[in-house]
């Protein structure tokens, strides 16, 4: 059973399915818009929670939220599913499969044999759609491939009942209602609203553009509080979170200029248009930052840009941002 | 970002299977779409995560050869799991897993004990007991 699904590529993965989901439903949402409208963007340093030792940091909010924050304000009923184990799982997408709709789910890339060997660590929170069935391999649509691929069923069940954090527990979902009218512009103005309230006026110093100028200072002293060695992996890690698959560039950065600048032609609003670009310029410095320390990195010693260097890039574009942010906050605050 | 200084950089890590989407401006400053093959810093990060991984596995290769660990170590190394994780799958307790890493309980683990073992890393009870094979695994 297949049924005819339009595959479009995206920089990040929730966005994605959503945007391919919607538009098999006869909605066309551009993942930029769906990113921005949900929220997306964020900031926090978690260096509380720890995985392998290295501090937790996000460009962006946890996952799941961008699609609910977004089929909230277009008013997208949602039916989601968990399962108790594989055999039901498979049995019910097998049914939804047959009805000739379209499934998106949790998985973790790890088993997900068509990805670069390199990628496949145990990352659990990987959206995907299911289209269709052909000789017993499962069609997949996701959204970070040019193309659309295929996967077993043994490797499917494995991704889906993952263990470890998050667990995906089969978890998926498809759209049961389409609004026939809503209002583009509020949910915009909504969107926008949170991300710039939540970027800078959230009064806990970890998460926004605090946490990045938080973040910003600890760094300068990471060589010194845990060794050189420690340090490179740490940063190492702020590189993956940054530029890593699923980010479109500069930590989702230059996908929420990209939804300003879309927002900003559908509003008419010149300011959008004009704040997006400052957000890429941003963009582009964090796109230096990044640059810089995969020198460290490379070099594994600390002399091309010191850590103090490499903090002052990151404070720079903490106070950016805490610019852009609250002058969006400003224009949008009365919409 | 321009659309001209997305990355190409030829040494990635991506085997041909992926061309990232990013998002860079046009000429008037808009928004397109640009697929790029690969960008230096990132795949330096990613090398740099994998090889941690690789000494570890490396480590407990060593472990294991001179009897100080169970095989059941090299496989959780070498599937980047944790203790917690491979417990999940096994369907037993975190202690117990740290336990059958020493070889003296992991020789006394029953057949079926083994297979649940050997499920969770998708080899067979034959591979996952065979040292010999990790002696000639010279990487």
């Amino acid at each position: 059973m297949t049924v005819n699904f339009d595959h479009k590529q995206s920089a990040h993965c929730e966005s994605g399915v959503v945007s391919n989901l919607l538009r098999f439903h006869g909605m066309e949402f551009d993942e930029p818009m769906v990113f921005g409208i949900g929220s997306g963007l964020f900031f926090t340093y978690l260096p509380f929670v720890r995985v392998n030792g290295i501090p937790g940091v996000a460009y962006r909010i946890w996952p799941g939220q961008i699609f609910k924050r977004f089929s909230d304000r277009i008013g997208i009923k949602i039916e989601r599913k968990k399962f108790s184990n594989p055999g039901k799982a498979m049995d019910e997408l097998d049914r939804m499969l047959d009805k000739g709709q379209p499934v998106g789910m949790l998985t973790s890339v790890f088993f997900l044999d068509y990805l670069p060997a390199a990628y496949r660590f145990h990352f659990n929170a990987h959206n995907i759609i299911v289209f269709g069935k052909e000789n017993g391999r499962y069609l997949v649509s996701d959204p970070v491939m040019e193309q659309t691929t295929d996967i077993s069923y043994e490797d499917l069940a494995r991704a889906r009942f993952a263990k470890g954090m998050p667990e995906p527990s089969g978890r998926m979902y498809y759209p049961l209602l389409v609004p026939g009218d809503f209002s583009v512009e509020k949910a915009l103005w909504t969107g926008i609203k949170q991300t710039s309230d939540h970027m800078t006026r959230i009064p806990m110093p970890l998460v926004g553009t605090k946490g990045m100028k938080y973040l910003a200072g600890r760094m300068r002293k990471w060589p010194e509080r845990i060794g050189d060695r420690k340090a490179i992996l740490w940063l190492g890690n702020l590189i993956r979170m940054q530029e890593e698959i699923g980010t479109g560039g500069a930590g989702f950065r230059f996908i929420y200029a990209a939804f300003l600048d879309q927002a900003g032609q559908k509003l008419n609003n010149e300011k959008l248009i004009d704040l997006s670009k400052q957000l890429t310029k941003n963009g582009d410095k964090l796109r230096d930052f990044a640059y810089y320390a995969g020198r460290v990195c490379k070099n594994r010693k600390s002399d091309t840009k010191t850590f103090a260097e490499l903090g002052d890039i990151l404070e720079e574009c903490a106070q950016q941002e805490q610019a852009i942010f609250s002058e969006l906050y400003e224009v949008s605050r009365s919409k | 970002m321009k659309q001209e200084q997305v990355p190409q950089d030829q040494e990635n890590l991506n085997e041909g299977k992926l061309a990232k989407l990013y998002y860079a401006t046009d000429d008037q400053g808009n928004y397109i779409k640009v697929n790029s093959i690969g960008w230096e810093p990132e795949t330096v990060a990613m090398q740099q995560a994998w090889d941690v991984v690789n000494d570890e596995v490396e480590i407990a290769r060593k472990k294991v050869i001179e009897g100080k660990a169970s095989p059941l170590l090299y496989w959780i190394k070498k599937n980047i799991m944790t203790i917690s994780m491979v417990a999940a799958y096994a369907s037993t307790f975190g202690f117990l897993v740290r336990l059958h890493c020493k070889p003296s309980f992991f020789n006394r683990l029953s057949r079926k004990q083994l297979e649940k073992y050997a499920y969770t890393f998708r080899i067979s009870v034959e591979e996952l007991t065979d040292i010999e094979r990790l002696k000639k695994n010279d990487r």
